[in-house]
């Protein structure tokens, strides 16, 4: 497959991984927090912490989307469903993602009209297939989704499609950085910047982040010759003293971003004035919402929301998790009630997740390795 | 049934029933780790008092001092029909390749059908005759049946489920607990393609691509193997539900040891390849109906992988891994850099994503 | 947020200026280019694809330059390597005599 195999190549990957061993040498600890879902599910699906020095640790960022997302809104989301003549569509990251009445997956099984799709493109498809029922999509994503969900309502009302709406769980990557930034626990030496995203938003947006709190941010594909590179460019930085925004991802991300994509989202969708986020609490300005031209496409004004609140059980530790304060296997329900199987908190059911990720990849390993059987 | 944990409950005593869940779920009959706390939970305890329960996919009997192989297995699957096959089909393949990586020759077949009133009479016959070609060409005999018709709506048009004898081959003796660090995983041919097919055919992702189900009889494949390998074959799967990682899951717990698999030798045609990086799945997870796994003991496994590659229809097997102590009771794909990552059971279908 | 996948632009649909049918590695489906419609990519052009829609053309330049830059990166440590050998090697610049 063009683009991808080469950025997969053994060859390269294990000279790549000889210059960080070498450019990492010696005494000093670097943190490395790689913010996006996609970049943890890509370390542990190409194994590279087993390539990567002692002393460079990589944390796990909020930028998991389904893990943000309080627990309540999808019960909200399922509550609009419950009407037999609405058919629930959503992607299938949100399938198994359970509520207080159930995952909609578990929903689907009791009879309602539970459909998993792969674009918004194809919810409107099945609005339009469907005349007399009405169709919601289940939206989540940053702001690599946003701009698609956006163009599929302006595409909505261009052929006067009626029986569809958007129930808008869209949230923005720079107020959760600033949150990871702000907490008192947060020891932070650089980051990894979130590829796709870029696409829309563009490297500008992380200028600040060089600039007021001196930490480096290289914007990474997420191929392992990518995140390797990545890793290579932080690290000459944080060697030189330096702290800027650089773009490893440049065959994808330019550096001014998409003006049409951005231009969708400013004309479908506005800030919230806050938002919950699952472990991080209400952030200001960090969520969006369709503009009031556009409210007969809004699930929550269509119909009527409960506005369902859940708060986690005080012993699941998400938070911390997703701050990068404690590693998964430090939450104390890690491993027993909360397992991919039996989630309890969202880190644990979204495959991204830090907690499903280090569960479905790496727990074994460090278990096998930490009873030091004999060769 | 495929890795039941032997739960002998010898006569007189009372059976434990572990499973605790208040209801049956999807997940429960999806072949992964739900499906395995039901049947080790629930149905060992409970029917397999006095028989002799095997960990392998199916039971082995003595009548008379003839021993038999006897499996069964039910077939639900939208569509009915796809590129490359359909239900009848499966139903014939399914419980023949069952048969034969318990490494017996499939004999005779028995056949139940579940009908939904108002399904068409010529999609009905289109099944059979499908499942009449199937078990010709796998020199299977189809023997006897039943028919029950349900009100419209309780079935998917048709269940179909098919109970299957067969006759151990002379010099193969399946066991998991033969199975020994060093030994060799083989793997028949390209994997996913069925899995991908029904998920492409279904029609709701709007995805296009040439391919087919790969369902086929395995036997004449196993049969080639264990002429010139059988005393070092330990054990077979065919990795339906789940795929791969399951089936190796299975293997893993059952005998305690580690089954690594080279990530480069992973057989995936292209269109299963780019189909599980655009929909975010492993081609580890995604069901065959036409492979199987066999792990050989390492001065037979020579012979067995170039006995398959030499047969028809074995031109795509591959050395896939091996077994290691470790990661006791884990399957780990390892690649050419150095990096790993285990591979677990999925908990039900794989879903699509786009985080 | 983040699965996006390259993608080859198979044909454009005159009727339906933003539609176009991409392929990946064999699987084929219709991709919405509109997020693109400042720069249209033609049938030839690689995307990167999420849920359905274009994000960005593929520059193969970019591509091969970034590839470049790994390989000489590697080959730059195996020379070092050997100069490393002779023992030559002096961390401290040297300093004026």
């Amino acid at each position: 497959m063009k683009f991808v195999d080469e950025f997969r190549d053994p060859e390269v990957i294990n000279t790549t991984a000889d210059e960080i061993r070498r450019l990492a040498e010696g005494s000093r600890h670097y943190r490395m927090m790689e913010v996006c879902g996609g970049h943890t599910h890509a370390i542990y699906r190409f194994g590279l912490k087993d390539i990567l020095p002692d002393n460079i640790e990589l944390i796990h960022g909020p930028g998991c989307p389904v893990c943000v997302l309080p627990m309540g809104r999808i019960d909200d989301g399922l509550a609009l469903a419950t009407d037999p003549n609405v058919i629930f569509t959503a992607f299938g990251d949100m399938m198994r993602v359970p509520g207080m009445t159930g995952s909609p997956l578990e929903h689907k099984a009791r009879g309602m009209d539970v459909r998993i799709v792969y674009s918004p493109a194809d919810a409107l498809k099945l609005a339009k297939a469907n005349p007399e029922k009405h169709v919601m999509f289940f939206a989540i994503g940053f702001e690599t989704t946003a701009p698609s969900t956006a163009l599929t309502i302006m595409r909505a009302r261009a052929e006067g499609i009626h029986n569809f709406s958007v129930f808008c769980n869209h949230v923005t990557i720079i107020p959760a950085i600033r949150a990871i930034l702000d907490s008192p626990d947060m020891r932070l030496d650089a980051f990894i910047g979130p590829g796709h995203v870029s696409t829309v938003i563009g490297c500008r947006p992380y200028e600040w982040i060089a600039a007021n709190e001196h930490k480096p941010i290289v914007v990474s594909g997420f191929e392992p010759l990518d995140m390797l590179q990545s890793i290579v460019m932080l690290l000459r930085q944080l060697k030189a003293g330096e702290a800027k925004v650089e773009n490893q991802y440049k065959r994808v991300v330019p550096w001014e971003g998409n003006p049409a994509a951005l231009k969708a989202m400013n004309e479908v969708f506005q800030l919230r004035p806050y938002f919950e986020w699952r472990g991080l609490g209400f952030i200001s300005q960090s969520a969006l919402r369709l503009r009031d031209s556009y409210a007969e496409f809004d699930a929550e004004r269509r119909f009527d929301v409960p506005g369902v609140r859940v708060t986690d059980p005080k012993a699941a530790q998400c938070g911390e998790v997703l701050k990068g304060v404690l590693k998964p296997a430090q939450c104390k329900l890690f491993g027993k009630e909360c397992t991919p199987e039996h989630p309890v908190g969202a880190l644990m059911v979204s495959s991204e997740g830090s907690c499903a990720a280090y569960f479905n990849y790496e727990h074994r390993k460090a278990m096998a390795s930490s009873l030091a059987w004999p060769a | 049934m495929a890795g039941m944990k032997s739960a002998v409950v010898p006569e007189g005593t009372t059976p434990k029933i572990r499973f605790r869940e208040p209801q049956i779920e999807m997940a429960h009959g999806a072949g992964g780790i739900a499906s395995r706390r039901l049947v080790e939970g629930l149905f060992a305890p409970l029917l397999f008092r006095s028989a002799n329960p095997s960990l392998n996919d199916a039971a082995a009997l003595e009548i008379g001092g003839v021993r038999l192989a006897m499996t069964t297995d039910s077939f639900v699957v939208k569509p009915l029909s796809f590129p490359g096959g359909s239900i009848g089909e499966l139903a014939i393949n399914g419980t023949v390749n069952d048969l034969a990586v318990s490494g017996a020759r499939p004999e005779a077949i028995v056949v139940s059908f579940i009908l939904e009133a108002g399904l068409p009479t010529e999609i009905l016959e289109a099944e059979v005759r499908a499942m009449a070609a199937a078990a010709e060409k796998a020199g299977v005999a189809v023997v006897g049946g039943d028919t029950k018709v349900v009100e419209h709506g309780k079935a998917d048009h048709m269940y179909i489920s098919t109970t299957g004898v067969g006759a151990y081959l002379p010099n193969i003796h399946i066991e998991a607990r033969s199975v020994r660090a060093g030994d060799k995983v083989l793997l028949s041919g390209p994997i996913g393609d069925h899995g991908i097919t029904i998920l492409l055919a279904r029609g709701e992702l709007d995805f296009e691509a040439d391919l087919r189900s790969d369902t086929r009889s395995g036997f004449p494949l196993i049969e080639t193997m264990a002429r010139e390998a059988g005393p070092g074959i330990r054990w077979m799967r065919d990795p339906t539900r789940g795929g791969v990682a399951t089936s190796l899951n299975e293997l893993a717990r059952d005998c305690g040891l580690g089954i690594h698999i080279f990530e480069d030798e992973i057989p995936v045609h292209d269109p299963v390849r780019g189909a599980c990086e655009l929909l975010g799945l492993d081609p580890l997870h995604i069901a065959n109906e036409g492979q199987f796994l066999a792990v050989v003991a390492p001065e037979y496994a020579d012979a067995a992988f170039n006995a398959l590659c030499q047969a028809p229809g074995g031109e795509g097997a591959v050395i896939l891994g091996e077994v290691h102590p470790q990661p006791a009771g884990s399957v780990l794909v390892t690649t050419r850099y150095g990096g790993s990552r285990i591979v677990d059971m999925l908990v039900g279908d794989p879903l699509p994503r786009i985080c | 947020m983040c699965l996006a996948i390259p993608g080859k632009v198979l044909e454009l649909f005159p009727g339906f200026p933003y539609l176009a049918t991409v392929e990946v590695g064999g699987v084929r489906r219709k991709v919405d280019l509109g997020l693109l419609e400042n720069d249209m990519p033609e049938a030839g052009d690689w995307v990167l694809i999420h849920v359905g829609f274009a994000m960005s053309k593929i520059s193969e330049t970019d591509a091969l330059d970034q590839m470049q830059t790994l390989i000489m990166l590697g080959e730059g440590e195996q020379a070092l390597q050997e100069v490393r050998g002779y023992g030559l090697e002096d961390p401290e610049p040297p300093k004026p005599s």
